[in-house]
């Protein structure tokens, strides 16, 4: 959860890694006027990781855009639920285990079958112990982080900028204003 | 700040620092009683309160399992949750979203008024309206609620401007940015609102009011207060009088500790407060303490709750903005012609990310789910609260699955809904789906049951020892010296978001401990 404090979350520059330590790696190419171009030298991002193989990666991958279907969304921002449950799973064997096989349940072809084939697969293990894990990681992790919030529109905290009083939370202009005995003065000029 | 001998006959303990309890320990000190106060939680402060909403949440909320059982939602969708409160100095008021509405007289006459409805342990409540409301505007002031006592009306959001404008095309007519406990304009050393939408994880300005900034300070400054942060009590003691005699806590370091006591206040929330009277349980109160009427734990409520989302072709931004500034109370009536009894508040909402799908959408995952989140700039948002009717068997008990990191049972959750609930749910949530297809709404949303906010019910008043735990003024029937001064309380659900009431019933309840003391009957 505390991804929101780093933005890039764990994406390095591919540029700049060196492969040393890890079973699998995610890698991909951030869209022109992303969020991220900002935060990364280069367009290209990677995820170093733990316990999946780079296979088995792109399976998750595939699972949680099936999961959490936003299509103009990049794949950075899927990597980041990705990495993290390459994360969990990394200090456990038997979560090791577990994470193996619950990708294993996918079947082969996953990451290249079309989305309602992936859809027909997930919905027999929707119920399962996996499938839950990934989905609650899902939401935990993809809809945290400042990535998804400037590609959703949320503007999140406020304090700092001295809040949405002089910064549009009244802005609507497409229905009428309400009359001011149903609501109130603004506290200042 | 003062520290009390454990051994101190003449200390008052408050179990909890949150609506109830912060303004017990400043009106109790105010007359010049010394208070130990605990709290599990930890102090934050404004300038600690996190505004990552995950981070907040994990600072802030109450995190220890319950078990369930039931087929009330939440024991499915939300297993790790099925209630969301606070674990922190100040409790809940430090991530309420302070709407402050009162009950309505014929709600604390439910079962007058409802008659007699099977299936539900309806009662009357044991307090005249016009004590009540007399105890409200005390509240009101106090709290510095808008449009009420001269104090302006909190500005119309974006996200309120499309409530209005279809909930007038509808008909209603009392639809208002709400009765709320914050400053719409500075008053009580608090700053006004600046409309960060950022209430539930603490607000930074102290414009909300919270008993962590407000009632809890003012008692540290009379110099009669000794607050405990991170310490948790398991268990009230009691004399062979039968009279209470203390607590057993475990203190910020997990050492146990007793501390004597001359009254003990109980304000844990009304999960925790059921499960600390059970707790209690002993050779002389074998069923828990003041439990002879075998009512502590049952007809817990929690409210008819449910958010209705409208999508619309153009922006809202409705997470910019105090949460709640908005409600209709046209349906907050009895007219059992819409097919239940009680009835119900639309209240302005918003959640923001991650919030939104962990608890605002029925669809678990794929297309549908994921295409209300892609409109998150055009969407509207409304939480259903409406009374729900009180069972029996809806009830708090220790858990036999699952123990806290002491080894103590947590709370267990029992929940079946009364049909009464969700026949009033499926009128609501008909009504915000035409209220925001009056506004233009291109498709609704309405969300599954989420996590209960409001918890109410377990330790309900009664004149009748048999039928209630506690009299009128919160005492308990079985242990002179024993008072509860949260929601607990509340003989039936109303309406009302029942901060307010937890806030009139205390000042209530101290004004009577203050007049019994000088009495000496107390």
């Amino acid at each position: 959860m505390n991804k929101g404090a780093t933005p890039s979350g764990s994406l390095q520059s591919a540029e700049r890694r060196v492969f040393v330590r890890g079973v699998g790696i995610l890698t991909g190419v951030i869209a022109l006027g992303s969020p991220l171009a900002a935060l990364l030298p280069g367009r290209a991002w990677a995820v170093e990781l733990r316990v999946l193989s780079s296979a088995e990666a792109a399976a998750l991958l595939a699972m949680i855009r099936t999961i959490a279907p936003h299509d103009s969304l990049e794949d950075a921002a899927y990597a980041l639920v990705v990495n993290a449950v390459d994360a969990d799973a990394a200090g456990s064997p038997p979560a090791r285990a577990d994470l193996n096989a619950g990708i294993a349940s996918l079947g082969d072809g996953f990451v290249v079958m079309p989305e309602e084939a992936r859809i027909e697969r997930l919905r027999h293990i929707e119920s399962g112990a996996f499938f839950q894990s990934v989905r609650l990681k899902t939401l935990l992790v993809l809809y945290n982080n400042p990535i998804a919030w400037a590609h959703f529109g949320f503007q999140g905290e406020s304090f700092s900028k001295g809040g949405y009083l002089l910064r549009g939370f009244n802005d609507l202009k497409w229905l009428p204003e309400v009359p001011l005995a149903d609501s109130g003065p603004m506290p200042i000029a | 700040m003062p520290q009390f001998e454990h051994n101190d006959t003449d200390v008052v303990v408050i179990v909890g620092s949150g609506a109830g309890g912060g303004t017990m320990a400043n009106e109790l000190t105010r007359r010049g009683l010394k208070v130990v106060l605990f709290e599990a939680g930890k102090r934050q402060s404004l300038a600690s309160f996190s505004q990552n909403p995950g981070e907040a949440f994990a600072q802030l909320t109450w995190l220890e399992p319950r078990s369930q059982s039931g087929s009330w939602d939440p024991v499915k969708t939300s297993p790790t949750l099925p209630a969301w409160h606070c674990r922190t100095v100040g409790g809940t008021t430090v991530h309420w979203t302070a709407a402050t509405p009162r009950l309505q007289s014929y709600e604390i006459r439910a079962r007058s008024t409802y008659g007699d409805i099977p299936g539900a342990s309806l009662a009357d409540w044991p307090i005249d309206y016009a004590e009540l409301k007399r105890w409200y505007q005390v509240a009101e002031k106090r709290l510095g609620v808008t449009r009420r006592n001269g104090n302006p009306g909190m500005p119309a959001s974006n996200n309120f401007k499309v409530m209005y404008a279809g909930a007038r095309r509808l008909g209603y007519k009392r639809v208002h940015t709400n009765y709320l406990a914050i400053n719409s304009r500075a008053r009580d050393g608090r700053g006004f609102c600046i409309q960060q939408g950022f209430c539930v994880q603490g607000c930074k300005t102290g414009a909300k009011w919270s008993t962590l900034y407000t009632e809890i300070p003012r008692a540290e400054a009379s110099g009669k207060l000794d607050l405990r942060s991170g310490c948790f009590v398991t268990r009230i003691e009691h004399d062979d009088a039968g009279r209470a005699s203390g607590v057993v806590y475990r203190d910020s370091a997990g050492a146990e500790q007793r501390q004597r006591a001359r009254i003990v206040c109980v304000a844990g929330n009304a999960i925790e407060t059921a499960r600390l009277l059970l707790l209690s349980e002993s050779g002389r109160f074998k069923r828990g303490l003041a439990n002879g009427s075998d009512q502590v734990g049952r007809n817990y409520c929690h409210h008819v709750l449910g958010f209705v989302f409208g999508i619309f072709e153009q922006p809202v931004s409705f997470w910019r903005g105090a949460v709640l500034a908005g409600v209709v109370e046209d349906e907050n009536v009895h007219e059992p012609r819409r097919g239940f009894a009680g009835g119900y508040h639309l209240e302005l909402a918003m959640l923001d990310l991650p919030t939104l799908p962990l608890i605002g959408l029925p669809y678990g995952w794929g297309r549908d789910f994921a295409s209300v989140i892609d409109n998150y700039r055009n969407m509207a948002g409304m939480l259903i609260n409406g009374e729900d009717l009180p069972r029996a068997d809806n009830r708090i008990t220790l858990s036999r699955t699952l123990q806290d990191g002491y080894g103590l049972p947590v709370a267990h959750i029992h929940c079946d809904p009364h049909p009464n609930d969700l026949a009033m749910r499926a009128h609501a949530a008909a009504q915000g789906k035409k209220i925001y297809e009056a506004a233009g709404a291109k498709r609704t949303v309405l969300s599954t049951i989420p996590p209960a906010t409001h918890q109410m019910g377990t330790a309900r008043m009664s004149h009748d020892p048999g039928r209630g735990v506690t009299n009128a003024f919160g005492r308990t029937h079985e242990v002179p010296n024993l008072f509860i001064s949260d929601g607990s309380v509340q003989t039936t659900a109303g309406a009302a978001n029942p901060t307010l009431t937890i806030v009139a019933l205390a000042l209530r309840q101290a004004e009577h401990i203050g007049r019994e003391i000088a009495a000496q009957r107390l």
